[in-house]
């Protein structure tokens, strides 16, 4: 299991275009991807999930991967946080 | 035996409305109420069923969202087209959906309760964040859900449709229409819309007898309730009593005779007693509809709306799609023509989810929309020139309200033919392009746009309510829609002599064409070709087999002189008296 905490950099936080990007990201991979933010935790596959996180730019989120491919996934993802959904 | 009037006048049971579709029809009443959003958390005996009423629900919504994506995505910005994208992406959501089919598994109830509960559990989540742009994403899911629910609804309520129902409404898209027609309804009733609304327009292509515009009707009638729809004359008879039941019976019967006797008009030409013959075209909105242009012996289609074809199928076909409908039907009528319309999309006809305009009737509707959408147009003028090798195809752009509007299609349709010619595809290069009179500006102007087209067809319905200033579809203003205006009289006067002067032929392919009464009049105005709904053709040819043409001149010169409603429509029930000509609806 990878668990990593990223925070949110971008002037719109993740806003409903970086949350559909992600789960399509996150369902390349078999490795179950879950988000939490202040004890919420959230299935990341799922778009209806993940938008009901409200991230503001500044907050921090746990990010969690287990599966065989965790390790490519959590790479491309943590990828995608920082560069700030490619909004900077 | 009692008179109609008699009937009426002792009658504490009966309500009247706007008579929009021919017939007598004696049946149970079936309520659909669709605005409210009721959920019902009924147990369900068949799982399976339930599932796969799920994924049909999804697949429709997800069609519709096609619908609205393709049509506002030109339109959108980068924000809301992601929104889109993301409520398409909820409905293929894994989570979600295995968490609600396993719901539905175990706990046997309808699948529209635990769609709205397992969603609603999401929106709750949002609404507690205190980010205000939680509140518009928690409305964006809210939207989602009930279309999925609404869907499933649907499917519900069309399930529960026995055959044989009067369904009673409070209003019916044309997509209801043409689904509830499926189910062999008998009747319709509307508490809103009037004659020219689309649910009484396709009644009558259906043959669907159907009174509209009647008040508080889905208070006053009950499920199940017996009623008595009388499309003639508007007249609804709710729970009739033996006597009622009786005379309606009699009634039906002369009717049926009526029919009968129609049809051996069928192969008998449209002529007025003078000898002087009327073109009698049929409007088409469903495809299934071409049998009774064929049994109607109509002689020609005036009038093919394609926007019906988005209805029906829930999006907009492709090239090839279109290419096979407009063939399809072009060979059917062969060798008769076939006059298909471009996409009259806007208005009331089409819902933009993303998009709504304050003022639809004067916004971007017919050739606005698709000069705005450009690809659309092409893709449907390709196809109807792809059709086109029988050489029966013409057609023609809806909504013109000016030279530019003609020129800029024009050029849209000459670079489509040079691609085609290029591809090495066979059409008719000289395919007839005519266009819409609809829009008073284009009514003053009819004999400049009429020289640089081939063809010039009047929609009356349209071009009373632009002219009358009234919206057709609001009951409060629907009154002062007269088609028998001295100004809707004059205008069409003016838009037959201009064609006429550019050398051009001229239809008329509105509503007004399927009131018998207005038919020699305005046969009288000069107008030689009507396109009429397919089923209202035996009726028309009975009344233009009984008229004198120069008679009708003289109708029509006396008309243009009369500077009140109240005078024409005198006038023009004189003349049935005169000429012992009875209406259909006073035979039987």
């Amino acid at each position: 299991m990878i668990e990593h905490t990223v925070k949110i950099v971008n002037k719109a936080g993740l806003h409903t275009r970086p949350a559909a990007t992600l789960v399509k990201l996150a369902s390349k991979y078999k490795c179950d991807f879950y988000i939490s933010k202040d004890g919420l935790s959230i299935n990341a596959k799922s778009i209806i999930g993940v938008m009901t996180l409200a991230a503001e730019m500044g907050s921090e989120l746990i990010l969690t991967f287990e599966g065989a491919d965790e390790a490519d996934a959590s790479k491309e993802i943590i990828d995608y946080f920082n560069r700030g959904f490619d909004e900077l | 035996m009692k008179n109609f009037k008699q009937i009426f006048k002792e009658a504490e049971n009966a309500i009247t409305g706007i008579a929009a579709a021919p017939g007598i029809v004696i049946a149970k009443a079936y309520l659909f109420t669709k605005e409210k959003l009721e959920i019902n958390d009924g147990d369900i005996s068949n799982i399976e069923e339930a599932k796969s009423n799920l994924v049909e629900a999804l697949a429709k919504s997800k069609k519709e969202l096609n619908k609205i994506f393709a049509i506002a995505k030109e339109k959108m910005e980068g924000q809301r087209a992601a929104i889109f994208e993301a409520q398409m992406m909820i409905l293929d959501d894994p989570i979600l959906l295995d968490n609600i089919n396993k719901r539905i598994e175990t706990e046997k109830k309808q699948p529209e309760y635990i769609v709205n509960n397992e969603i609603s559990k999401y929106q709750q989540l949002m609404a507690h964040s205190h980010e205000a742009y939680m509140n518009e994403r928690a409305s964006d899911i809210e939207d989602i859900k009930n279309r999925i629910i609404r869907n499933l609804q649907k499917k519900r309520w069309i399930s529960k449709i026995q055959n044989d129902m009067i369904v009673v409404s409070d209003s019916l898209t044309p997509s209801d229409t043409i689904l509830l027609s499926r189910c062999d309804v008998r009747g319709f009733v509307t508490e809103h819309g009037g004659l020219t609304s689309h649910a009484a327009i396709i009644s009558r292509s259906l043959d669907i007898p159907a009174v509209v515009g009647v008040h508080n009707v889905t208070k006053l009638i009950k499920d199940n309730d017996t009623i008595i729809i009388d499309g003639f004359h508007g007249y609804i008879l709710i729970n009739p009593n033996e006597e009622q039941i009786n005379f309606f019976s009699a009634k039906h019967e002369k009717l049926i005779e009526l029919q009968k006797s129609l049809a051996e008009l069928k192969d008998q030409p449209a002529k007025t007693i003078d000898g002087h013959e009327i073109q009698l075209l049929a409007n088409v909105d469903v495809t299934g509809e071409i049998d009774l242009v064929i049994t109607n012996d109509a002689k020609g289609i005036g009038l093919y709306r394609t926007e019906q074809i988005i209805e029906e199928l829930g999006e907009i076909p492709n090239e090839e799609e279109q290419t096979k409908i407009y063939l399809n039907l072009s060979t059917r009528i062969y060798p008769k023509p076939l006059i298909i319309r471009a996409f009259d999309i806007g208005g009331d006809k089409f819902k933009f989810l993303d998009f709504t305009e304050p003022n639809p009737f004067l916004g971007l509707r017919g050739i606005r929309l698709l000069l705005e959408n450009e690809n659309m147009f092409r893709t449907q003028i390709r196809a109807v020139l792809k059709a086109s090798s029988n050489k029966n195809i013409q057609f023609m752009l809806p909504m013109v309200s000016s030279i530019r509007e003609i020129r800029k299609s024009l050029a849209i349709i000459n670079e489509c033919k040079n691609e085609l010619k290029h591809e090495k595809i066979n059409f008719d290069k000289d395919c007839k392009i005519g266009i819409m009179i609809e829009v008073p500006s284009a009514a003053l102007l009819t004999y400049e746009l009429a020289e640089i087209v081939d063809f010039i067809s009047i929609g009356t319905n349209d071009l009373i309510q632009y002219l009358m200033a009234v919206d057709r579809g609001n009951d409060l203003v629907s009154n002062l829609y007269q088609e028998f205006h001295p100004a809707v009289i004059r205008t069409l006067s003016h838009i037959v002599k201009e064609s006429k002067r550019a050398h051009k032929s001229v239809s008329l392919c509105g509503e007004m064409a399927a009131d018998t009464l207005a038919i020699p009049l305005l046969i009288g105005l000069g107008l030689n070709s009507l396109s009429i709904s397919p089923t209202t053709i035996p009726y028309a040819k009975r009344i233009i087999r009984s008229i004198s043409y120069e008679k009708a001149k003289i109708l029509g010169d006396e008309c243009l002189a009369s500077g009140t409603v109240e005078e024409i429509t005198e006038k023009l029930q004189k003349f049935f008296k005169d000429n012992s000509i009875t209406r259909t609806r006073n035979i039987i």
